[in-house]
Parts: structure tokens; sequence; C-alpha cells
């Protein structure tokens, strides 16, 4: 019985991913452009924009056809790419870091190395193929005009007090990623329970104090802003801190236990046409320069707190960050049994998913 | 000038240094690359193996299936290789995957259930698999569950490199300590012949005395040869000086009286003491040649031993030779020969043998009684040339002073016959042996040789 569970689970989490297609499709660069590189992200389009534009200023006469995915449908579509030999995109940047350490096991990656490559620590670089080019914590967003001072929680320890009392104002106002929908999600849920066993708790609270799964970071930050939510957990730092730049409803927490830290992933496929091209885009990303577009576009977090005014550090910075290294480790959140037996966990905490209209 | 230099022996050990380097260098890395596959490859299994144990000790049975709560340790342990990519894969009982990737390879058919190491492909790079089997008996399940680990091999090859590489490190440091220490041996091998060079450079032109410095054991053969040369060249030059001296000694008194004599002739009115006057300076200028000659011999002689080749001669054909050259002397019909049937062979040079027999036959003629016997015998290693005569022999006094080259007491210089019957007896391994007769009757002078074959 439960083995069928798992196929129903699994086809479901197989069937989610092919079933999208892409959801957006820009230009950058001159249409005259002599060379055309093709990018495929999970990124929003308007967050990577102005790094693609600052990049095309040093390179001119390059013009990016930009394709934003959802990760799983882009997972599905570089496999089915790599099998079938086909030249689809140049380059692919995916926050599913998981998914791209498999497509390089499976040897869809082509190598390439330079002095900026070769400088990234060990977490961030796997085999000269897979490359970490963004800095994003997993961070608690919560709505400060909701939430009094002396309640902030600054740790996984007091969100785990704020949900233990039966009357407690947090019930069912606590919001996190569903696993299911979302794969960046689902890779900092299974982060959490590689990390610390706080997490068994931390889902058994969520469970008994009826918090939401749901969808996309835009949705759950939007749900904090106008008070629905009090708190969120595991919110993509990036997007949380480009907002609460504008919104002062909004208050940002590292958590102090443990930070996870996600580095985008980013490879050039064993078949792209452009790799040079590619590999350029990897080096600008890489350098000071592109550290610093990154930075302006909110994808490069520095926890180190000199402008922390939007990010609320609990602890000392060397020991909260937790970086999700791109090593063959992270092929566990693709085994079949792993995610069915951790789904079903995960299930078990959230038991009724929010019907929601496709 | 003739070109004399050929290959320095500096360049010929370097030569064979290099080139047991060379040889030694690539059997050491054919033996370093294997071995460091060897070990790579072993130590590789092992961690391969321990992830495949960890899997298959986390497959569990819930509701009559199989299932595998991946353990987290089983891929960090995978990924201690760091730049290698992994494949896996759980089968049931029925051979269908349970979880993992189908794509990894099934091992061969192998009897016994140990774990099954084997190669295969994993993507385009080739790869190493583990396969271990756990066996299940629950009442809901029961089979073997097979698990299949595999990896790519760059940590393998890189650590294979990095011990080749050792041994490589150390053979050329090895070869570099060998090439210093060669160097030394050979500059600290040729100081004696440098030692050697400088010291007959320093030398008095006439000095033919010989070389005593201390020489190594393989270049004392050059000194000894050259002392040896130069021991010639000493003889030969003090035989010359002999001469000179013998017959300014020798030559001075005879012609002095033959010329005073020939005076007292020429004032001589008287025919008869005339013509004995006359008589008596024949007589002493036949002494006078005879004397010569003898001399002249023995410079011959003498130059001879040192120069002549020496070959294998029969001592019975150096008696006939004798015994022929005698027969026409006075008294030289008397002389017997005794020879034995066998041949009695030395290694000399007969002229010499023939010489220094001549003498002592003509002493044995002129000084001794008839019968002479003249003979060869051959006495266990030795041979002995013998004159034998039937008299007294000389007094002792006269036996003490024998041999020497100025003992000329005997007119017709058989001293000097003496003398070179001993050179040649010495010169030819051997001696000059002067006593009474074997049969205790008579006076034997023999010269007792090594004998060939003996």
């Amino acid at each position: 019985m439960i083995r069928a569970a798992f196929i129903a689970l699994t086809a479901l989490l197989l069937l989610v991913a092919p079933a999208r297609a892409q959801e957006l499709t820009r230009a950058f660069g001159p249409e005259a452009a002599t060379g055309l590189l093709r990018l495929r992200s999970t990124t929003d389009i308007s967050v990577l924009g102005p790094v693609i534009e600052a990049f095309l200023a040093r390179r001119p006469g390059l013009r990016i056809a930009y394709e934003q995915w959802g990760s799983n449908a882009l997972y599905g579509l570089q496999s089915a790419d790599c099998a079938a030999g086909r030249a689809g995109a140049d380059l692919v940047i995916s926050s599913a870091v998981h998914q791209m350490v498999d497509l390089v096991n499976e040897g869809c990656a082509r190598p390439y190395r330079s002095a900026l490559t070769a400088a990234l620590p060990d977490a961030l670089i796997w085999r000269d193929e897979l490359w970490g080019v963004t800095r994003e914590p997993a961070v608690m967003v919560y709505n400060r005009d909701l939430v009094a001072a002396a309640q902030v929680p600054h740790s996984r320890f007091d969100l785990l007090d704020l949900l233990r009392p039966t009357e407690s104002p947090f019930r069912g106002r606590v919001a996190t990623y569903d696993i299911e929908r979302s794969g960046l999600g689902f890779l900092f849920a299974f982060a959490d329970s590689m990390e610390a066993t706080t997490f068994g708790g931390l889902m058994e609270s969520f469970g008994r104090s009826g918090a939401i799964a749901t969808c996309c970071s835009a949705e759950i930050i939007d749900g904090v802003a106008e008070g629905r939510y009090l708190v969120a957990y595991n919110v993509l730092g990036s997007y949380a801190l480009v907002r609460a730049r504008h919104d002062t409803r909004l208050g940002v927490i590292a958590p102090r236990d443990y930070t996870l830290v996600l580095s985008r992933a980013a490879m050039i496929p064993a078949a792209a046409g452009q790799p040079r091209a590619a590999a350029q885009f990897v080096d600008f990303l890489l350098s000071p320069q592109g550290r610093a577009a990154l930075e302006a576009a909110g994808l490069v977090v520095r926890l180190e707190g000199e402008d922390g005014a939007a990010l609320e550090l609990g602890g000392a910075v060397e020991t909260l960050q937790r970086p999700i290294a791109l090593t063959p480790a992270l092929l566990i959140a693709l085994d079949a049994h792993k995610r069915a037996l951790f789904g079903a966990r995960w299930r078990d905490a959230f038991p009724a998913p929010p019907p929601k209209a496709p | 000038m003739a070109e004399t230099r050929s290959w320095s022996l500096k360049s010929r050990v370097a030569l064979a240094v290099g080139a047991v380097l060379l040889l030694g260098g690539i059997v050491v890395l054919w033996v370093a690359l294997a071995y460091g596959g060897q070990a790579a490859r072993e130590a590789y299994d092992r961690l391969l193996l321990g992830a495949a144990r960890d899997i298959a000790a986390a497959i569990t049975i819930r509701d009559g299936a199989a299932v595998v709560d991946m353990p987290a340790s089983a891929f960090q342990m995978l990924a201690l290789a760091p730049e290698d990519r992994i494949r896996y894969r759980v089968t049931g009982p029925d051979g269908a995957t349970l979880t993992g990737s189908d794509a990894a390879p099934t091992p061969p058919r192998r009897d016994g259930a140990g774990p099954v190491f084997y190669d295969g492909a994993l993507g385009a790079e080739p790869g190493r698999y583990v396969a271990l089997t756990r066996r299940f008996a629950e009442r809901s399940f029961s089979g073997p569950v097979q698990v299949v680990v595999g990896q790519t091999l760059r940590a393998r090859h890189a650590l294979a490199r990095d011990i080749a590489g050792g041994a490589l490190a150390v053979l050329a440091a090895a070869g570099i300590a060998i090439g210093l220490f060669a160097w030394l041996a050979t500059r600290s091998a040729l100081r004696p012949l440098h030692r050697l060079g400088r010291a007959l450079a320093r030398r008095d032109p006439t000095d033919l005395t010989p070389i005593t410095l201390p020489m190594p054991a393989e270049i004392a053969p050059v000194l000894g040869a050259l002392n040896g040369f130069m021991g010639r060249l000493d003889r030969q030059a003090s035989a010359s000086r002999n001469l000179i001296g013998d017959a300014a000694h020798q030559l001075r008194t005879p012609v002095a009286a033959i010329r005073a004599q020939a005076q007292d002739a020429q004032e001589e009115e008287d025919p008869a003491r005339r013509a004995r006057l006359l008589g008596r300076i024949h007589e002493r200028s036949v002494g006078l040649s005879r004397l010569l000659d003898r001399m002249l011999d023995r410079a011959m002689i003498i130059h001879r031993t040192d120069t002549a080749p020496r070959a294998a001669v029969d001592l019975r054909d150096v008696a006939l030779e004798i015994y022929e050259a005698l027969e026409d002397m006075p008294g030289g019909a008397a002389i017997r020969l005794d020879l034995p049937p066998a041949p009695v062979v030395v290694r000399g040079d007969a002229l010499s043998l023939v010489e220094a027999g001549k003498n002592l036959a003509a002493n044995a003629l002129a000084h001794g009684a008839p019968p002479i016997r003249l003979g060869i015998a051959a006495e266990g290693g030795a041979a002995r040339l013998f004159a034998r005569d039937s008299g007294p022999g000389p007094s002792a006094a006269i036996l003490d002073g024998m041999g020497a080259r100025f003992a000329a007491h005997a007119p017709g210089g058989a001293g000097l016959g003496l003398a070179i019957a001993r050179e040649v007896a010495q010169s030819h391994g051997g001696a000059l042996r002067l006593g009474p007769g074997g049969a205790a009757d008579g006076f034997e002078a023999a010269l007792v040789l090594p004998r060939l074959g003996a």
C-alpha cells in the first residue's frame, strides 16, 4: 500500500515537471549581434536582467536569449536534451542545485577552468563543470506590525517556542514552501533534514499548529506583508530582502542556530553551441564587477552585516553559515525512495494541501 | 702524430650510468604505474564497498516491499573521491530497479555471496562498480536485494599518478646521487694514474730503478710492466757498460804485454830468440782473441735473454748442436753424448742455451780429465743439461770464485764462460750447479732449468 503511495507520489513529482512550459522569455543585446547565447534559468528575468545588461555592456556583439523556467521543468528539459545530444541551452543557471549536480553526474556538462573558477571554494565547484554563482541565505520573514519585537523568532528554537502553546496566535499563521510544488522548498527542507535534528521537531510542530505549505516565494512574502501569515520559514533571502527594502512591514531574519546558504549553480551543457560566450558569462558572474551586479540584484547577500539594515543577524557569522555544497552527496535528494519517504513524512505534517486552482 | 686518445673513462662511466638509469627508470615507471594502479584500485574499491554496505544496511521491509532509506553517509563516503561521478542502483528479487539509475550495468554472474567488483561504463567515462547482495527472509518479503554502486576513475588515476610520480621522484634523486658518486669514484680511481704520470715526468732520464708508488690492484700490473720494461732497459745498459768495463780491464794487460814483446822482438838480433818471442806473441794473440770472443758472446747472450722470444725447446737438440760445435776442437772427439729417449722440453731461447752449454763443455775439455760426457736428464719438474769429466774438479777456493765476471783465473777466460752459463740459467728461471758428478767420480757442471709440461 505504501509502495503504491510511493509510486503515486513519484509519478506526481515527475508529472509536475514536464507539464509546465517555459514561463517567460526575453532577449537582451543588439539584434544585429553576431553571437547568440541561450540562457536558461530559474531566476526571474526581472532579477537577473540587470546583471545580463552589465555583462553585455562589457561584451558588445553578443545577444542573450533568456528563458525563465520552473526548476523541475528545466531539469526535465535539460535531461532530455542531454540524452538526445541536442544543443539546447548554452548556459543553465538553476536554484535547484541537486538537479544540477545530477545533470553533471550524468555527464551532461562541459568542463571549463579559469583563474576565477579555480578561486571558488571547494563547496561551490564540482568537477570544473558546475559553479555556485550566487549567495542567498534561507531566512525567516515576519510581519513587523503584527509580531511584537519580543516575540520575533531569531532561531528555529524560538519558532518552536512560539508554536508550542495551544492558544498561540501563530497557530495556522506560519507558512513555508510546499515541497511538492517548489523544487527550492524541497531542497531547503531536505537540507534542513540533513543538517539538524531540529527539523523533526519543527515538522511535528508545523503539523500540530496547522502551518501552511504553499507555493512560491512571491506568494509567501505577499502573505506575510498583508498579515495573512505572521512568520514565513525558509524563504529565499534574496527575494525577501529585495522586497523588504521597499516594504517596511517585512522583517527578515537569518536564523541564529544556522543559516542555509544557497548558491545557484551554473553549468555549460555538453552540447552547447556557444561554450566560449557561456564561459565568459560564468567568468563575469565570478568577477568583482559581476559580484557587484549580483549584489545589486540581491543575488549575493552579504552576511557580514555591514549593510545589515534589512537582514537581522542572530549570531556569529562564521558558525551560522551552512552553504549547500555542490557535491555528489546532493544526489541523495533525487533518490526515488528517499524522496518518497521524505514526502510521506512531510505529508504527515501538512496533511491537507490547500486546494489550488490550476 | 697518431691519435692515441679514445673515449674518456668518465664518459664511458657516464654512458653506463645513464643507460642503467634510463633502463631502471623505464622499469620503475612501469612497476610504479602498475603498483599505483593496484593500490588506488584497492583503496577506492573499499570506498565503494563501504558505500554499498551502508546502502544495503539501510534496506528495510515495509508492508511487503523493500524500501531504501538512502543513508547520507554512503554518498559522503563516495564524495571522498570528490571529482568522480556516481551511479547506484538497488534491484529487488525480480531484477526490477527499486531505486537509483537503470543505467548502472549489471554485474557479471558470479557464484558466492561476497561482493563482486567489476568495470563498466559510467556514461561516456569508464567506471568501477561493486555489487552486493543482501538476502531477506521475512514473512512478507523474501529474496535477494542487490545493491550496485559505481564511480568514475578520476580519483583512482590521480592517486596512481601520485604514487608513480613519487616513485619517479625518488628514482630521479637516486639517479643524481648515483651519477655524482660515479663521477667522484672515477675521479678518485684515476688519481693514481695521474700520480704515476707525474712521478715519471719528474724522473731523471738516466734513472731506470723501479718505481715504488702504492697503486691499486687494478693499476699495479701497469706499473709492474713499466718497471719490467725499465729493468730490461737497465740490464741492457749495464751489459753495455760491463762490456766496455771488461774490455778495458781484461784487454789492457795482454795488449800491453803483446806490445812490449813485439817491441822486444823488433829489437832482438838473435833469430832464435826472435822466433821464440814471435811464438809467444802469437800465443798471447790467440788467448786475447778467445777472450774477446767470450766477452762479445756474453754481451750477446745477455742481450738475448731480455729480447729473444721464448719458445719450447727440446734440450736433446741443444745437446746435439753443442756436440757438433765441439767435435772439431782439440780433444773434441773424446766427448760422449748421453741423451734420454724422450724429449726434454723447456721454454727458452735455443741459441742462448747452446752457447751456455758450449761453455760448460769447453771448460770440461780444457780443465777436466777425459772421458767427458755431455748429457740431458729429466728429474721431476727440472731438466738438467750437464757436462761431466772424470777429473777431481777445481779446488774449493777456485769453486767459490767461479762464475763471477772477473774470475779470469784460467787462461782463455774460462771464468767468463761460467758467468755466461749462470746468466742464461737465471734468465730461464733456473740455476747453474757445480759439484761432484752423480757417481762421485769426476766433476759436473749443469744448467738446471724448469721443465715445460712437467
